[in-house]
């Protein structure tokens, strides 16, 4: 009896708290939060008048931000939205940065202390065009400070001050594409080419756009590339051929042009010339075969070539020093050091400085640089300089050495995946010494403190640190919880890196060789990261392994890249590249006698190949030929198909890790009135507790659980773009669930009045979904779950005792199993932009689901708010079951955002990873920023809470040793006073 | 006349819910789309009149169709979406540490330049387009200061309190039991024996 109240009690107070809550001294304790920009764009340095040592930079990740130049540290961070593309970076009337973004039609101004958005203006246009933000120096309209803008085929004069458009002119008509703005003194020079031969020139009053002149003049050829400003009246573009350099010279609005042959300037080079988009002062640098050439032009337009370097990297825009003098850094490569030299634009022979770094060469080749200077104690010029690197991270470099790096590849992840880490053995110290024993006893009875309340606030600081810094969680080996990973992470440069889930640190990481651009794969892309070898017991003197797939172009029909990753060392163990494409990657359930998983990669010429190229591969796959079925998704054409390997490919070249395959069956939707915009099937490693779920009247379901399952949702073709574009009667949304081997519509639903986007989430027997209903202009979020109905007979106890059931029958594809599904709806407040699910080692604890919202947070939400079985008066039985009242909308209760006060901005995905410990679930989240926690569905159950205090449990059991001792003296002296009675 | 005034009531009751206000401003054409003007306002305490500079609050964001286009407070708390095609849009706010209910903004095609606005949560319409948080929100839970109840209910307290009921309070009961009745008790417990397995399942219970 008091076992049972026991337990009543317990599991009242599991079940009291729905939410998962965080106190605020425990942020950090678990979870870390990093804060990236992306790739660097654009760079202004703060002028010297403003005195603060910053620099704002604008990304690749539409994020436009001010960093501290000694640090690194971002002072302020504004992520725009996802189309809204920044095309220039300025700084304006000394207080403003301007930013010019979604193809020349948002101009906006930010305060520079402090990122404040001051205005925002948008200069519509009709025409998609190139855009330029020009900010002219000293060039005022009615005491305006003047921002020229070309965008969307117009040029837009803009107040700096307020963001008025004081006058624009519209060049749309003109078929002109408008390359440079040029002011000199009040008129503005548009340049541009017609047809790329014809170079044109409007002169327009700076005052009020008044057209004053316009002169065009024809060149005997086309044009390759862009005009490239030399000085203020000069340009060089090459022609067609690129061979030819051609200088074009404006005076007072007229053209001329002269040409010069790459080969009179320098004998030895033949090759396609690029020029290079450097601002350079009476100067250009030129691209031909590795070489950079730099070339002057003279005032009479006669080329002179100034240097020639070999393995050129980079050349940074001018910068004035002083009044007529220019500097402008270049670097080259050249016995693994990087050589920087910062020059005189007029004075070539004379260095101003010359360096040489070394910089990781895992961090790739430069791809930008910018230059700053600065006034030394003794008058002297000194320089820093800002690099780009090839793997997105960012460096600044003063007095030859790295001053700070960020490694901003980090906000572009693509896929992630984990990798457990090595086992500790013995002798072999890895991490840090252990504490000592007094050391633990005085960590202790400084939380016990803390706990009663008597702590000082010195106390109280000296416990917060002490928490944060634990050496336990940041150890390089697998702990028994296995709360400790490595995230293994690829980024769009091509760059693996794994990142420890203690501390988020960057164990390793490695630009992928076979990531690089080649000749033969000239613009590879990294895809997909998976798991390659996890090797357990008999194979565990091996490190695990993981693999990536990449291609070499943005589309399908370019060639695979296959490389594969030791997840311990981060060295490429071997890379491939086939000559089939990947369209799709399948891991399939089977591994080889060292533990390497087998792969499908379909290509898109009908062909199924399988890695790894081994015989024993083969012949395992031989073995489960019939058994393997994947499914592609045809979203054109509105058709799913599935598949199955039929022999061997039938082709010229003999290769017995090639299949044909055929298919099996196809599911063709109605393309005029439904279009597949989302699919989401099950997660292949997760794992199911029980089959079968208990009702409150001790009735059983059955889940109806299956590896095959697919969920669709499929819109009205006029539906299937943004909120706002479509009325309701216009708009539907039907659902399916599919069955991969057969081809079975298990169920189907449609929601009248809906519309996209869908976000999913597969797990178990159920499915919730994310949907905009128009009728009542909110979001809502439905769950649907599966039942079997023909194991529903299986109830009775007798029919187990005596074996007349069918639980043992094989759960095969084949058979048509009746299912019925259940399902309900709720409305839920915000836009998504992720949903995931906790996952955990067995499958026992209670499931939540992971939602990222519009506003980059993530709220973690209990499944047991999507349940069919929900009702508006859940009786006494369903009460005690769990249930919760029903109600319109999902409540979003704040303690339950897992990313509590942080953001993690631009986030895209979330990734969930079990630990070993039942009760916990790893999650991690990306997307500009990076942030990774471990949460417990159903509160740590099965392990004590980090802040357990074992001062008090040492001192009660203290207590109640003396307490024994106290009563057993008492007691004697009672009996002896008793007998001497 | 008497079988209208329903119809006519429920249609001044479907007015109310819509109240009707311009605030947005048709530009060149209506190929080119209108504009929706609005403002944030967060008030420095909820339920107060004091109202806190939004762009120093935190990084707020409007957001015009789940992410469609993305865009800032000025310093006084408004912002615009130009160029929004006529139809019926949805208008988020993000702001860390507020609560904002989503807005439903209606720019109509017929009469150029006449946008109507509604809270989605409360259906709530807005007379003017000045968004207010419906609340705060407080993302840690708050550690209770110390005190004896809490100890006393937490699991080791009731734990702690059990075993001093029966520590103290069943000697006091076996004290009080007749010596004759105690015996027929052990008695029968004895008798009684084990109990049986089959007597537990669910299954068998209920076929008895």
């Amino acid at each position: 009896m008091a076992i049972r109240v026991f337990l009543i009690v317990l599991l009242f107070l599991s079940f009291t708290n729905l939410t998962y809550s965080l106190y605020e001294d425990q942020v950090g304790l678990m979870d870390w939060h990093q804060k990236y920009i992306g790739k660097v764009k654009h760079a202004v340095f703060h002028t010297q008048k403003t005195g603060r040592k910053r620099v704002l930079v604008s990304t690749e990740e539409n994020v436009v931000a001010s960093l501290d130049l000694r640090h690194g540290e971002i002072f302020w961070r504004h992520v725009l939205g996802t189309n809204d593309v920044i095309d220039g970076l300025d700084i304006a009337l000394g207080k403003y940065v301007i930013t010019l973004s979604s193809d020349g039609s948002i101009l906006r101004a930010w305060n520079l202390p402090d990122g404040q958005m001051v205005w925002e203006s948008s200069l519509p246009g009709s025409k998609a065009s190139k855009s330029i933000l020009y900010i002219p120096k000293n060039l005022k309209a009615d005491k305006d400070d003047l921002i020229l803008v070309y965008g969307k085929g117009s040029l837009n004069a803009v107040s700096g001050v307020d963001g008025e458009v004081l006058w624009k002119k519209d060049f749309s008509g003109e078929s002109i594409e408008v390359s440079h703005i040029i002011q000199s003194s009040d008129v503005i020079y548009v340049t541009g080419f017609v047809d790329s031969s014809k170079i044109s020139v409007y002169g327009l009053n700076a005052k009020n756009g008044e057209l004053l002149e316009n002169n065009h003049a024809a060149l005997p050829f086309g044009t390759f590339g862009e005009l490239l400003s030399v000085s203020g009246d000069m340009f060089v573009v090459l022609d067609e051929m690129r061979s030819k350099i051609v200088i074009v010279h404006l005076r007072n609005g007229e053209i001329s042009y002269n040409q010069k042959h790459i080969s009179d300037l320098t004998k030895d080079l033949a090759g396609q010339a690029v020029i290079l988009p450097s601002r350079l002062p009476g100067m250009f640098a030129l691209n031909i075969n590795s070489y950079v050439l730099l070339i002057k032009v003279t005032n009479q337009g006669e080329l002179v070539l100034v240097d020639k370097v070999n393995n050129g990297a980079a050349v940074s825009d001018s910068l004035s020093i002083s009044e007529d003098e220019h500097a402008f850094a270049f670097v080259h490569y050249g016995d693994n050091k990087i050589h920087l030299s910062v020059k005189n634009v007029n004075d070539w022979n004379h260095d101003l400085l010359k360096e040489s770094i070394v910089i990781d060469h895992q961090k790739g080749k430069i791809d930008k640089i910018f230059v700053n200077n600065y006034v030394r104690t003794d008058r002297s010029h000194g320089f820093r300089a800002l690099m780009v690197m090839e793997d997105h991270s960012l460096l600044l470099v003063q007095q030859g050495e790295i001053v700070w790096s960020r490694e901003d590849g980090l906000a572009s992840v693509v896929d992630v995946t984990t990798s457990e880490l090595p086992v500790q053995k013995e002798g072999v110290s890895v991490a840090k010494v252990e504490q000592n024993l007094f050391e633990w006893l005085k960590g202790h009875m400084l939380k016990l403190k803390g706990t009663l309340m008597i702590a000082s606030p010195d106390d109280l600081a000296a416990i917060q640190a002490l928490r944060l810094r634990s050496s336990e969680k940041s150890k390089m080996t697998r702990d028994h919880n296995g709360f400790r990973k490595l995230l293994i992470v690829l980024t769009r440069a091509g760059k693996v890196f794994a990142l420890h889930t203690g501390d988020g640190r960057v164990v390793w990481s490695i630009l992928l060789p076979s990531l690089h651009k080649s000749e033969a794969c000239e613009n590879p892309v990294g895809l997909h990261i998976y798991q390659w070898q996890v090797p357990h017991h008999h194979a565990l003197d091996e490190n695990p392994s993981v693999l990536v797939v990449g291609q070499c172009g943005p589309s399908l029909s370019t060639p695979a890249v296959l490389s594969f990753i030791d997840a311990y060392t981060g060295m490429e163990l071997k890379s491939l590249s086939p000559a089939h494409t990947a369209a799709q990657v399948i891991p399939l359930p089977h591994t080889d006698s060292t533990e390497q998983r087998l792969h499908l990669i379909i290509d898109d010429k009908q062909h199924a190949y399988l890695y790894p190229r081994t015989p024993e591969a083969i012949d395992i796959l031989k073995h489960e030929f019939s058994n393997v079925y994947w499914y592609s998704v045809d979203a054109d054409n509105g058709v799913i198909r599935g598949h199955a390997l039929k022999s061997n490919c039938i082709q010229e070249a003999v290769d017995e890790y090639c299949f044909d395959f055929r298919d099996l069956w196809s599911v063709v939707f109605p393309s005029e009135s439904e279009k597949i915009i989302a699919t989401m099937t099950r997660k292949s490693n997760e794992v199911v507790h029980t089959q079968a779920k208990v009702m409150t009247d001790y009735d059983v379901m059955y889940k109806y659980i299956s590896k095959n399952l697919l969920f669709v949702a499929n819109a009205a073709p006029k539906a299937a773009g943004e909120i706002g574009t479509v009325i309701p009667e216009e708009a539907w949304l039907v659902i399916y669930i599919l069955d991969t081997v057969t081809g079975r519509i298990l169920h189907r639903m449609t929601h009248h009045g809906c519309q996209g986007p869908v976000h999913a989430v597969f797990s178990e027997n159920w499915v919730v979904y994310h949907y905009f209903n128009l009728r009542a202009h909110r979001y809502e979020m439905s769950v649907v779950e599966i039942y079997d109905q023909s194991r529903a007979d299986n109830k009775d106890v007798w029919r187990f005792v005596l074996g007349k059931h069918n639980l043992t029958s094989p759960v095969s594809s084949y058979s048509r199993p009746e299912v019925i599904a259940k399902s309900q709806s709720y409305f839920f407040t915000h836009s998504v932009k992720a949903i995931e699910v906790t996952s955990t080692a067995k499958g026992i604890t209670s499931k939540q689901l992971l939602i990222g919202t519009i506003g980059d947070q993530v709220l973690a939400l209990d499944k047991r708010f999507l349940d069919p079985r929900r009702t508006v008066n859940p009786s006494q039985a369903e009460k005690e079951d769990g249930i919760i009242p029903l109600t319109d909308s999902l409540p979003i209760i704040p303690q339950s955002y897992i990313t509590h006060a942080l953001k993690v901005e631009g986030l895209r995905g979330i990734v969930t990873v079990p630990a070993k410990l039942e009760s916990t679930s790893l999650v991690f989240a990306y997307g500009v920023d990076l942030f990774f926690t471990q949460i417990a569905p159903s509160r740590t159950y099965d392990s004590l809470t980090e802040d357990f205090s074992y001062a008090l449990l040492l001192l009660t059991i203290v207590a109640l040793v003396a307490a024994i001792f106290v009563t057993w003296v008492l007691s004697e002296r009672k009996d002896l006073q008793d007998k001497w009675r | 006349m008497q079988p209208k005034s329903p119809l006519l009531l429920l249609l001044l009751l479907s007015l109310q819910l819509f109240i009707c206000f311009a605030f947005a401003q048709s530009t060149t054409g209506s190929a080119e789309g209108y504009t929706i003007y609005g403002r944030v306002k967060i008030p420095s305490n909820l339920g107060t009149k004091d109202y806190i500079i939004p762009g120093k609050v935190s990084n707020v964001k409007v957001i015009l169709n789940g992410g469609q286009r993305v865009t800032f407070l000025r310093p006084d708390g408004y912002f615009s979406f130009h160029n929004v095609p006529a139809g019926t849009h949805l208008i988020e706010v993000a702001a860390l540490g507020y609560f904002f209910s989503p807005v439903r903004v209606d720019v109509s095609a017929r009469n150029p330049g006449k946008i109507q606005a509604a809270l989605t949560e409360s259906r709530r319409g807005l007379t003017e387009f000045v968004l207010e948080p419906l609340k705060e929100e407080q993302y840690y839970e708050i550690r209770e200061p110390f005190s004896i109840m809490s100890i006393v209910k937490s699991p080791m307290g009731l734990m702690v309190g059990f075993m001093l009921i029966v520590v103290f309070l069943m000697p006091k009961l076996m004290e009080n039991m007749d010596p004759e009745e105690m015996r027929r008790a052990q008695e029968e417990m004895r008798n009684q024996g084990v109990p049986s397995l089959a007597s537990m399942l669910p299954g068998a219970a209920r076929s008895n």
